[in-house]
């Protein structure tokens, strides 16, 4: 971890109310995907955890949904403003693991951490399928991305208006050796129920710190309770005991 | 050359910078980004007799200059703490540490003190007296004099190291607790704990917090903490360690003057992983600022104005 100040670069929307955030800046402690950002924001006390998009070379890429006060602050902030950030949370997902043919399962705006995880998994050889859920049309962001990286790329909404109607886990394909996925607690729970190959879930909770200090966002696992923040935001999948 | 050293219950402290318990874990994360031989001392997590997963969550929620937290007091329990977490904090901070230990019956204080007093590495033991008592249906030991004075007597009947009491603020009067704890033969007080408050989330018209309510630090708080420190400072005869929405090297300096001996820093230490660093690099300067030689010699050093009723 270190804090670190970013300038914006950019600062533009996806969707009506999702937006992506370019900043410039040293990225070097983002060593994993699925690692995360705390955004310190002007007016609000508790910093923002946001997932990191891409990391590379200087540039981080920020994909964030506004849900409230402080994400709509941000959506505010212009090209050249600058950012503190505490950088290198979490431990993210471990390529490792992935087999010859891992699948990234993504839900609304879990699917921003699979695109640098889909480049490091490209970059190892894997094949790679993407499988990225929403709730509607409107609300379909990075398909083109995940396609231009080299993934097969499965688009699901819940209304039927683009791509499989339903969720992702109404488009699995048969062949994945391993999963990594992130998205709404329904979703990942439909994942861990739906599949029968192992994997990874990164969850996700109100955080105080985002360094493992206050202890404020514990989840259940086999081993105890873990700090999302610090011992995740990924646990594999024989690490939880979720009651289906 | 500023003198930042006071003397707390004995021992000395090179500066009054405490980070507080719950906010500073085991000092482990923070010794990775910084020499945390620094501070003064820390308070480390909540110990309990046996180990708790604390709350459900959510646990954390923003409010205006603060936040509110319902952990629940998770920690690995005293056994844990004294077999893992003590040799490993020998790496990396060699001062005496603060102790600070939770119960929810006399018991369990007296249990749990009586390990970690045969412990070389603490200093000092903080006995958070803001738990339910569960002999007690429930009451918070600190908010009935009668109650926190037995833990205190219980804990001081066997232990040799100084005992500090953390207050909870949430009573009517906190100078009658302070006085029931200074007579059990507490050998100091802190204060305050968290304020108890709560959010609701107005889509799903829901408390934010799981446990519905929860403790509000960070800056909203300091006033309240400042009050409160100086009423207790001026009622009793033994240390006070001032803590509530400290941030910087002004606000530490406010609560030496309202009566705190040393100053406990906490949620900021959760926005900003320096805070405390940059406190005691701060002080040398502010004492310049306000004429300070000696740091220890404004304990108390606020003079009230006559009062006319």
């Amino acid at each position: 971890m270190r804090d670190i100040t970013f300038e914006i670069s950019e600062n533009v929307p996806l969707t009506a109310n999702v937006r992506r955030m370019r900043l410039y800046g040293d990225t070097a402690d983002i060593t994993r995907a699925g690692q995360f950002v705390n955004v310190r924001l002007d007016g609000f006390y508790l910093r923002r955890p946001i997932s990191v998009c891409d990391a590379e070379n200087g540039v981080l890429t920020l994909i964030y949904k506004c849900v409230g006060a402080g994400t709509e602050r941000m959506s505010r902030m212009r090209t050249g403003e600058r950012l503190n950030v505490l950088t290198g949370l979490g431990n993210g997902y471990d390529i490792s693991l992935s087999g010859r043919r891992p699948l990234l399962l993504g839900g609304g705006v879990g699917v921003p951490p699979l695109y640098l995880l889909a480049k490091k998994l490209l970059a190892e050889g894997k094949d790679v399928s993407a499988v990225i859920g929403f709730n509607t049309a409107a609300e379909v962001f990075y398909e083109k991305e995940f396609a231009s990286l080299g993934c097969s790329v499965t688009v699901t909404t819940a209304d039927g208006s683009y791509g499989t109607k339903g969720f992702v886990t109404d488009a699995l394909p048969e062949d994945a050796t391993y999963f990594y996925a992130c998205g709404p607690m329904p979703m990942l729970k439909a994942v861990y129920a739906k599949t029968d190959i192992s994997g990874e879930f990164s969850l996700e909770e109100r955080m105080g710190c985002g360094f493992g200090v206050c202890v404020g966002c514990t989840c259940k696992t086999v081993t105890g309770g873990k700090r999302i923040c610090k011992d995740g935001p990924v646990f594999k999948k024989e690490e939880l005991e979720w009651q289906i | 050359m500023a003198d930042l050293s006071v003397e707390l219950c004995g021992i000395k402290l090179d500066n009054p910078v405490i980070p507080a318990s719950g906010t500073f874990g085991f000092g482990a994360e923070f010794a990775e980004l910084y020499d945390i031989n620094v501070l003064g001392t820390f308070s480390f997590k909540g110990t309990t007799r046996q180990p708790r997963f604390g709350n459900p969550t959510p646990r954390i929620a923003e409010c205006p200059a603060g936040m509110l937290n319902s952990v629940g007091l998770q920690n690995p329990g005293v056994e844990h703490v004294i077999a893992e977490e003590l040799p490993r904090m020998k790496t990396y901070f060699c001062k005496p540490v603060m102790a600070n230990v939770s119960g929810f019956s006399v018991e369990d204080y007296a249990y749990t003190c009586a390990l970690l007093d045969a412990q070389d590495q603490i200093g000092w033991i903080e006995l958070n007296v803001s738990c339910p008592n569960v002999h007690g249906g429930g009451m918070s030991f600190g908010t009935d004099p009668e109650a926190a004075a037995g833990v205190v007597r219980a804990v001081k009947a066997i232990t040799k190291k100084p005992i500090i009491v953390k207050l909870s603020p949430n009573v009517t009067d906190i100078v009658a607790v302070a006085l029931a704890c200074e007579k059990a033969g507490a050998d100091g007080i802190s204060l305050i704990n968290t304020l108890l408050g709560m959010r609701i989330d107005l889509k799903t018209r829901r408390p934010v917090l799981a446990n519905n309510t929860g403790g509000l630090s960070g800056p909203a708080v300091f006033p309240v903490a400042l009050r409160m420190v100086w009423q207790v400072a001026h009622a009793v005869d033994i240390p006070v360690v001032g803590m509530g929405g400290v941030s910087s090297a002004d606000d530490m300096i406010e609560m030496m003057l309202a009566g705190a001996t040393a100053v406990e820093v906490g949620a900021a230490n959760l926005v900003d992983p320096y805070a405390c660093r940059d406190i005691i690099n701060e002080l040398p300067e502010t004492m310049r600022k306000y004429k300070i030689e000696k740091l220890s010699d404004i304990i108390k050093g606020a003079n009230s104005w006559e009062k006319t009723l």
